[in-house]
């Protein structure tokens, strides 16, 4: 498509403000925010949630209708917005990026979330459960009280299994644990799986699904500005996270030098992962 | 076919499409990115002595007439910045940006370019004096001025043998001077230029102004119309090349700036409009223009508004 300003005289992407319709909190760590308004998107999208005088940081979509956004509180931006209550104005550009795809024949899926990585496979894990797609999946996190989503999981998905490195609930160990056992068990193994989370998480799960010659999709993170595919802050291998991802198919994310290794700081600047 | 080769510095390049610096170029794997995507050329984010994060988010905002952005330079500094982009193999020539607050720091960048270039293999530095949001480097510490754009150019020149391009400010006056004095001074080529303002954008629903730095260079088609009359202008004062820089999106826009004088053209807010690939379908657009006007080569435009 040829977007000539001439023609349109208006932003694409424009700035949207909606007021904060319900805030819940998830753990000790993350809130969920609920709008007042609705948004066209797909399940691995995200938002550049702006905060005026703080800034702006990319959200993943926890939903669409109502427009849901988890926000961790890791830092100045999320602490603001850990402030807003019912009522507060939040304001976002997007949906920007890729999202997950769900290819047609696919009949079982796994979605595998570490930590407040799980957001956006709730939205996921909806769509294709009410697509009639069996849906299972594995959240895991260090302890107990930072898993989240897993109540709302239950309710979108067949089974939900919850993993925690020190047996505080469920499995004690990794989400590998648990993903491997579903991958070589008969009448679960996954026609695809679909992950977000640290990245050390994503890199196993990535070579165990090449293993088992599962498809399996992720949602990368890397420092990101623009949102737009335009200031190269969020390079992966020369592909540009906010525009070409932040979805990425497994196999391509591989393939990508810096995947599981590297990322850059706000300078550009090499940080070992 | 139409002919687009051309030459920048004595190397053949396939089209006279140069990716404008600021624009990807963080790292190596994004310019080969580009450059497999189209460009003739690709420019390196700009480097300065010391790593800077830049500005706070957000950093750009779209307007009803093009881009405006306010990155303020993030970059990891030389001494990381030439460790990512040497050994660029692509035939598609290297150019590396630099940005300092002084002659002398643009003296030490251009020396270490100078001593990594055969690591490099990069064919040209480019100069950038005309940032409009950058407190301390560009138009804010008034380097596009005629006076320091030759006083600067000169320092650059004792240290390097590599081609100087300059690049220059749209928005500052004397413009032409400062080409004419930079090609005094030794610069192989003008980029005109940089982007216009600055400009800011109030977000009506917060009563805010949308960037972190509040104000922001605009890109795009806002430019477009005042980067032709500057290469234009310039085109009658120098004899150097001119890289023609300002909201160049379609084929049509860079036989425009290739009429106004410029011999190459740099691409930069149309990897937005247009995409990735926006490098192949500009280049396919100049094509066909160009074909069904019997041009055989993409040079013969290069200047005929003055005819």
């Amino acid at each position: 498509m040829v977007l000539r300003m001439s023609e349109t005289f208006s932003p694409n992407i424009p700035i949207q403000t909606a007021r904060v319709a319900k805030v819940s909190t998830e753990s000790e760590k993350v809130k969920t925010l609920e709008l007042n308004t609705r948004l066209v998107c797909q399940p691995g999208q995200f938002l550049m949630v702006w905060v005026p005088g703080v800034g702006e940081r990319p959200i993943s979509i926890a939903n669409n209708d109502p427009l849901t956004i988890s926000i961790a509180n890791v830092g100045k931006m999320s602490g603001e917005l850990h402030k807003l209550k019912p009522g507060s104005l939040l304001s976002f550009r997007g949906p920007l990026g890729n999202g997950f795809k769900v290819h047609e024949g696919w009949k079982r899926i796994l979605v595998v979330g570490g930590g407040y990585g799980v957001a956006p496979l709730y939205f996921l894990a909806k769509m294709a459960t009410s697509n009639k797609i069996k849906t299972f999946a594995v959240v895991g996190a260090k302890t107990a009280k930072e898993i989240v989503y897993e109540d709302k999981l239950y309710l979108v998905t067949k089974e939900t299994f919850v993993t925690t490195d020190d047996g505080s609930k469920g499995a004690k160990g990794t989400v590998m644990l648990e993903v491997e056992r579903l991958m070589t068990t008969a009448g679960h193994k996954p026609d695809a799986v679909f992950a977000c989370g640290p990245e050390r998480m994503m890199l196993a799960i990535a070579r165990e699904c090449l293993k088992h010659e599962i498809p399996c999709q992720l949602s990368l993170e890397r420092y990101m500005k623009c949102g737009l595919g335009v200031c190269g802050s969020c390079d992966l291998g020369g592909k540009t996270v906010c525009r070409d991802g932040p979805v990425f198919d497994a196999l391509e994310a591989l393939g990508l030098g810096d995947f599981g290794t590297f990322k850059r700081d706000a300078s550009g600047k090499k940080v070992p992962i | 076919m139409t002919d687009l080769s051309t030459s920048l510095f004595g190397k053949k390049i396939k089209n006279p499409f140069v990716l404008a610096s600021g624009v990807l170029g963080v790292t190596k794997a994004s310019l080969e990115t580009v450059a497999e995507n189209g460009a003739g050329a690709v420019t390196t984010k700009s480097l300065s002595l010391e790593p800077r994060k830049g500005h706070e988010n957000p950093i750009i905002v779209e307007t009803e007439c093009g881009m405006l952005n306010a990155v303020g330079y993030s970059n990891p500094g030389i001494e990381d910045g030439i460790a990512e982009f040497s050994d660029w193999e692509r035939t598609e020539p290297l150019i590396m940006s630099i940005v300092g607050k002084d002659e002398k720091e643009f003296t030490l960048l251009a020396s270490k370019i100078e001593e990594n270039k055969e690591q490099l293999n990069c064919t040209a530095i480019e100069i950038a004096l005309s940032c409009p949001h950058t407190p301390g480097f560009g138009v804010m510490a008034g380097q596009a001025d005629p006076k320091a754009a030759e006083r600067i150019t000169t320092a650059v020149r004792k240290e390097t043998s590599l081609p100087i391009i300059v690049k220059l400010s749209p928005s500052v006056p004397g413009e032409v001077e400062a080409a004419k004095l930079a090609q005094k001074a030794g610069a192989s080529a003008i980029n005109m230029g940089n982007s216009l303002g600055p400009g800011m954008k109030i977000d009506i629903n917060r009563g805010k102004p949308v960037l972190g730095f509040k104000m922001g260079g605009m890109s795009g088609p806002a430019l477009k119309p005042i980067a032709i009359r500057c290469v234009y202008d310039i085109y009658e004062a120098v004899k150097i090349p001119i890289i023609g820089t300002g909201g160049v999106n379609d084929g049509q826009d860079a036989i425009e700036m290739m009429m106004a004088g410029a011999s190459f053209v740099g691409v930069g807010t149309a990897l937005y409009f247009r995409g990735p690939d926006a490098f192949k379908k500009i280049e396919s657009e100049m094509r066909a223009w160009l074909k069904e006007r019997s041009y055989k080569k993409a040079s013969e435009i290069i200047g005929v508004a003055h005819e």
